[in-house]
């Protein structure tokens, strides 16, 4: 201690400091406080302020999809035009085409506008527009189902068209049809008229969750269902595959693997695969298992095999967390009564973590489900979900897509009706994802342990 | 480490810096600290001591408002210095702070310089006018604690880069650079070894020429080596309190008796 | 034989192995389990796994390398019909077909059997050649002598390893640690899947970014200013303009993310009360969330007509259209902001809490603890993030596609539409491939760039992270 030679100066004439008082400094350094905390409470809301905007528009836009307007439209189905020898063959009255409806549908439109009331100036030939496209083959279909309905006048309950549709529902106006070919202000006078009559109706769309895309001319047809299935056949590839993989990989690095440089490569090489671009992953699959292993195209089951490589680092460092988390006196006590190490291992340690790799698997799941990129790649493009696949094993191998392809799918579409579609299909994306993240939390809050 | 010299360092009981009435802490459900007064004299090195959990060092928190910064803690009663309550609605920790000082159990250098670690509160709180100002004050804080011939050489090398003891003196200088009145020391040499706790401790004889200090510490003879007097908490209760070397000599309650003698701890 | 039937069969004879080596072992022992080294399950594992292992390893082997073997084996027969990879693709297509049409290959004519294909859903990429009949004829007898072959082959393994593994079936043989050494075994593999991924990634882009070197000059990709593909040929694929693009709206959705992020884990961490905090969070990671989809929706339909109303024609007019770097740039950093919000509130939360006590305990103001004190010393931690976050942006695709634009442009306006090097692989790659056009391969030149590029950055923030860490454990 032999620098001290300041001590003797001390102690100084201290003034006096009150600390009821504030000093001007500390106020302005109070006020610079209150500014970066607000700066804080700012960031933070203005981060809320952008889930409410994107859930809002989300729901705003999306929720009319599971509305669709319908027309009743009575139609005489003549035997003349469908079967004129009689013979009620289905596969005489097959040769007609959903085209070849075309002549019934005028008819009965001309009759149903007549019934309404309003003096129109539209060609009788127009007013088929008004109706989906696909309102000859629905027409077909019924016939073919029952040829007895020939002769008769049925009323069925066909789709608007997309713009009809749009009106009803108030995303079309008469202005903006004045630059559109499909439907004219004129047609809107009918279609009030016939609301006003009840015979056009929005109403339930259930097509819309159980329906399969339709062509790029018939938004009012297309539905998520199919890609759902197509979804629901990659999540089990995911499900079968990663949960195995995950659980005994994370077995091996958390409790058998020695500390070695090989070990530290498998761990460096796993948090960094959990950080790579997931189209790397489609280009993988593109490359490894189309191209080379000769994996059918567009096959949930490589959606399946891409998305389980894609998902495996999330489990892998779930599972060990919950392993990290059992405490070594579990262990310690198994072997201390003479299991092995695998029989602690299976009979003790990894039944305390199953919660935890329960989370960590949905959480991964619900990552993988709506992953996007890596599934355009290897095929699994929204169009493709057409058909419902034939049986339940082919649904791994036939041709599908997933569901947020298929809402990329619609969002590409030069079509705007389509983009109500692509909110709407957002909407059940997420009510998966909710209920995935819902069981994660139930859970966790159900098996939570604290050691 | 022997020399208990308690007799010699009497001082007599003049003026009150600090003065504790009827102090409850609450952690919750948890009740701390149960109805504690105290009045600790200016210019004198007051001992906490006790067992763990005792509330010593609680206690040694309200001093400064440090247990504001947890959440769950409640704080009643009454702590005035110069005759001022601390917990009054217009006094501002900031500002309290500033005038009562404290220095950490573990060493708590910031990852910053020797010389800005020192120059930290002196310049949040505008004590210098001018870079030479601050030169000054940190040489005066590094000199007082001790260390300015250590670290001179090294003022822009880090904090941390110290070995145990100089990082606590640099805590010392760190919290004496800011010119305050009372100086905290909540068991500051528990982390040191024997002979970085004798400078400390050296130090602390030094600083009481300027300073309140009121220090904690579970090492009994530690408090009769620096304090003058000293008080002896147990559960919560501040169980008795007087000059050091009355208490270490004559004990007048029980349980302190015991815990001199080793027998509570 | 069908590869399910197979993996049934080899299922059976692992079950049969199973009863048959625990029945052994215990008549081996009298009866009396106390006799045998292992429980009885442990004999009875030891056969099934004896035919398991080795007869799923040949079928999975077999399953991914048999088809590129007989590929290169009939490849020669239709050299000369163009481009190998389409024209194979077709002789598959054809084969597969003529199962369907159930018509055996002597009385099949390759006039008008596109036609004939098509009616029963295979659709072949151009008329059927009388030498491209022939090569699906071969084909077909090698496919199915491949699988006969490894019909034969597996049987035969399954068999001979249980017989085998029956013999060795003596109470004395220590069972159960070689059912412990093949469980191992199997979780070793697993772990080495992790690894598998990587190197079949790197394989997968480098064979195909060379064979994409073969037909253009790597020096035009890298250094060429233009990106215009045009399948017709005369290309110009220069990586450049993709680099601008990418680059430039991630440094928009950091110029997001990072402040606000970083902000919000602030005020979370240190100021906030443990109920706000309960709630706040978990809203705040709900963006995270959110699949990318949804975001590039939101770009396209909400984001973007929304800043076009106040940046274009109607307002400032610098906008001319609704997707832009702007538009993408500022979804994605939306999309950031909790990754980044939770990465650095772990960082912050690392700090030690005697590092802010000793801040405040001269007198400090929580923010000036948090500026002065704890900010730097998270400081590298905080980098790590950033680096993170990055290498996220960079790597995002359904955004980009759907919120920048296609154009590929160097331009400094952020108004602009530009294009990235993920929305590029995606345009290259989906409709219809043809894996030998430069067009096509330019993809796997794009993916490794992209996988090199966010390696590195990965690499980086991830040893900045951990020795940040290591620093305060």
């Amino acid at each position: 201690m032999t620098d001290l030679p300041l001590h003797g100066a001390m102690p100084e004439a201290r003034p006096a400091r009150s600390i009821l008082d504030l000093d001007p400094r500390t106020r302005a350094r109070n006020r610079a406080e209150a500014r970066f905390r607000a700066y804080g409470l700012g960031a933070l809301l203005v981060g809320l302020f952008f889930l409410v905007l994107l859930l809002g528009s989300i729901l705003l836009n999306g929720l009319s999809a599971f509305t669709q307007t319908r027309i009743q439209l009575p139609v005489e189905l003549l035997e003349s035009e469908l079967d004129p020898q009689g013979t009620r063959d289905p596969a005489v009255i097959g040769e007609t085409s959903s085209l070849g409806y075309g002549d019934l549908i005028e008819a009965a439109m001309v009759q149903a506008v007549a019934a309404a009331g309003v003096p129109t100036a539209i060609e009788p030939g127009d007013l088929e527009d008004i109706l989906s496209p696909g309102a000859g083959a629905q027409i077909r279909e019924a016939v073919l189902r029952d040829p007895s309905l020939i002769g008769q006048t049925v009323t069925f309950d066909l789709l608007a068209s997309s713009r009809v549709d749009g009106y009803v529902k108030g995303r079309v106006t008469r202005e903006s049809l004045a630059n559109d070919r499909n439907l004219r202000p004129e047609h809107l006078d009918i279609v009030d008229a016939m609301r006003e009559a009840g015979t056009i109706e929005r109403g339930f769309n259930a097509d819309f969750i159980t329906g399969a895309d339709a062509s790029e001319r018939r938004p009012e047809e297309a539905g998520m269902g199919v890609a759902m299935i197509g979804s629901l056949y990659t999540m089990l590839v995911v499900l079968a595959l990663s949960l195995p993989i995950g659980v005994a990989a994370s077995i091996y690095l958390e409790e058998f693997a020695p500390k070695n440089r090989f070990t530290d490569l498998i761990e460096v090489n796993i948090a960094n695969l959990a950080a790579v671009p997931s189209i790397v992953y489609g280009i993988l699959g593109l490359a490894v298992f189309i191209q080379f292993m000769g994996l059918p195209q567009s096959a949930p089951l490589v959606g399946g095999l891409v998305l389980t490589l894609l998902t495996l680092p999330t489990i892998i460092i779930a599972t060990r967390a919950s392993l990290k988390a059992v405490p070594p006196s579990i262990r310690d006590a198994a072997l201390g009564v003479g299991a092995s190490k695998m029989q602690s291992v299976f009979h003790h340690v990894l039944p305390l973590a199953i919660p935890g790799i329960m989370t960590g698997t949905i959480i991964g799941m619900a990552h993988a489900l709506g992953e996007t990129a890596p599934l355009l790649l290897i095929g699994m493009v929204g169009f493709v979900a057409s058909n419902y696949p034939n049986g339940a094993l082919d649904g791994f191998t036939s041709p599908n897509s997933a569901m947020p392809a298929q809402i990329y799918e619609w969002a590409k579409r030069a079509d705007p009706a389509f983009y109500e579609r692509a909110w709407g299909g957002i909407v059940i994306l997420l009510v998966f994802l909710l209920l995935m993240n819902l069981a994660a939390v139930l859970v966790r809050r159900r098996f939570e342990r604290r050691w | 480490m022997n020399d208990m010299r308690p007799i010699e360092r009497a001082t007599a009981l003049d003026d009150t810096k600090i003065s504790a009435k009827g102090v409850n802490v609450h952690y919750g459900a948890a009740h701390a600290l149960k109805d504690v007064s105290v009045d600790i004299g200016d210019r004198l090195v007051t001992a906490f001591i006790g067992p763990s959990g005792c509330g010593k060092s609680t206690f040694l928190r309200c001093l400064n408002r440090m247990n504001d910064t947890i959440p769950s803690a409640r704080v009643t009663g009454r702590i005035e210095i110069d005759g001022q309550d601390i917990y009054d609605r217009r006094v501002d920790p900031v500002q309290l702070r500033a005038k009562v000082g404290m220095v950490f159990q573990k060493p708590n250098p910031f990852p910053k310089s020797i010389y800005d670690n020192v120059a930290y509160g002196p310049k949040i709180h505008g004590l210098a006018r001018s870079r030479a100002d601050l030169d000054v004050i940190v040489e005066k804080a590094l000199r007082r604690a001790a260390l300015w011939t250590e670290a001179k050489d090294r003022l822009q090398s880090p904090g941390t880069g110290l070995s145990g003891g100089q990082q606590q003196r640099l805590c010392i200088a760190r919290a004496v650079a800011t010119e305050p009145e009372v100086l905290l020391m909540d068991e500051p040499c528990s982390a040191l070894d024997p002979i970085a706790t004798a400078q400390v401790e050296e130090l602390i004889d030094e600083l009481r020429q300027s300073y309140s200090v009121v220090i904690v510490t579970h090492s009994m003879q530690q408090a009769a080596r620096v304090s003058q007097r000293t008080a002896f908490f147990h559960l919560g209760n501040l169980v008795e309190y007087g000059e050091t070397g009355q208490i270490f000599t004559n004990p007048r309650d029980p349980r302190t008796e015991s815990y001199i003698s080793g027998r509570i701890g | 034989m069908p590869l399910g039937w197979l993996l049934l069969l080899v299922l059976l004879i692992a079950a049969a192995g199973y009863v048959m080596g625990r029945r052994r072992a215990l008549s081996g022992a009298g009866g009396d389990t106390r006799a045998m080294h292992s429980l009885p399950g442990a004999y009875g594992w030891n056969v099934a796994m004896a035919v398991l292992i080795p007869s799923l390893l040949l079928m999975a082997a077999w399953t991914a390398v048999a088809p590129s073997v007989i590929d290169r084996m009939v490849a020669p027969m239709v050299a000369d019909q163009g481009d190998p990879a389409l024209v194979m693709s077709d002789v598959r297509r054809v084969a597969r077909g003529l199962v369907i049409l159930d018509e055996g290959f002597d009385t099949i004519a390759a006039e008008g059997l596109r036609d004939r294909l098509a009616s029963v859903g295979v659709a072949v990429g151009q008329d059927v050649s009388e030498s491209t009949l022939a090569a699906a004829e071969r084909y077909d007898i090698l496919a199915a002598r491949s699988s006969w072959l490894l019909t034969a082959l597996t049987l035969a393994i399954a068999g001979g390893a249980a017989a085998w593994a029956l013999r060795r079936t003596t109470p004395d043989l220590r069972a159960r640690n070689e059912v412990e050494r093949g469980i191992q075994g199997l979780l070793i593999a697993a772990a080495l899947v992790a690894i598998a991924t990587t190197i079949g990634i790197v394989l997968a882009l480098i064979f195909n970014t060379i064979k994409f070197f073969q037909l253009y000059p790597a020096t035009d990709f890298f250094f060429g200013l233009t990106w215009s593909p045009s399948f017709g040929g005369g290309s110009e694929l220069g990586i450049l303009p993709l680099i601008w693009g990418t680059l430039y709206i991630s440094f928009i959705s950091l110029l997001v993310a990072v402040p606000l992020g970083l902000l919000s884990a602030v005020y979370l961490s240190e100021y906030a009360s443990h109920r706000v905090r309960a709630w706040a969070k978990p809203m705040l990671e709900v963006l995270a969330g959110i699949p990318s989809i949804v975001y590039g929706l939101f770009a396209l339909l909400t984001v973007g007509p929304a800043l076009l109303a106040v940046f274009g024609d109607g307002g400032l007019g610098w906008m001319d259209g609704g997707t832009a770097v702007m538009t993408a740039g500022l979804v994605m950093g939306i999309m950031l902001i909790p990754f980044v919000s939770s990465l650095s509130d772990d960082i912050i939360n690392a700090v030690p809490q005697a590092m802010r006590d000793g801040s405040l305990g001269l007198g400090a103001t929580p923010s000036e603890t948090i500026r002065q004190v704890v900010l730097p010393a998270a400081l590298p931690g905080i980098a790590g993030a950033v680096l993170l976050a990055a290498s996220r942006s960079i790597g995002e695709t359904m955004i980009v596609v759907l919120g920048a634009g296609a154009a590929a442009k160097l331009s400094l306006n952020p108004f602009e539409a530009m294009t990235t090097i993920t929305a590029k692989i995606v345009s290259q790659l989906t409709g219809d491939q043809d894996f030998s056009s430069p067009e096509a391969l330019v993809a796997f030149a794009l993916g490794m760039t992209l996988f090199v590029v966010t390696l590195c950055l990965n690499i980086l923030a991830l040893w900045i992270v951990r020795r940040y860490r290591e620093q305060y454990e």
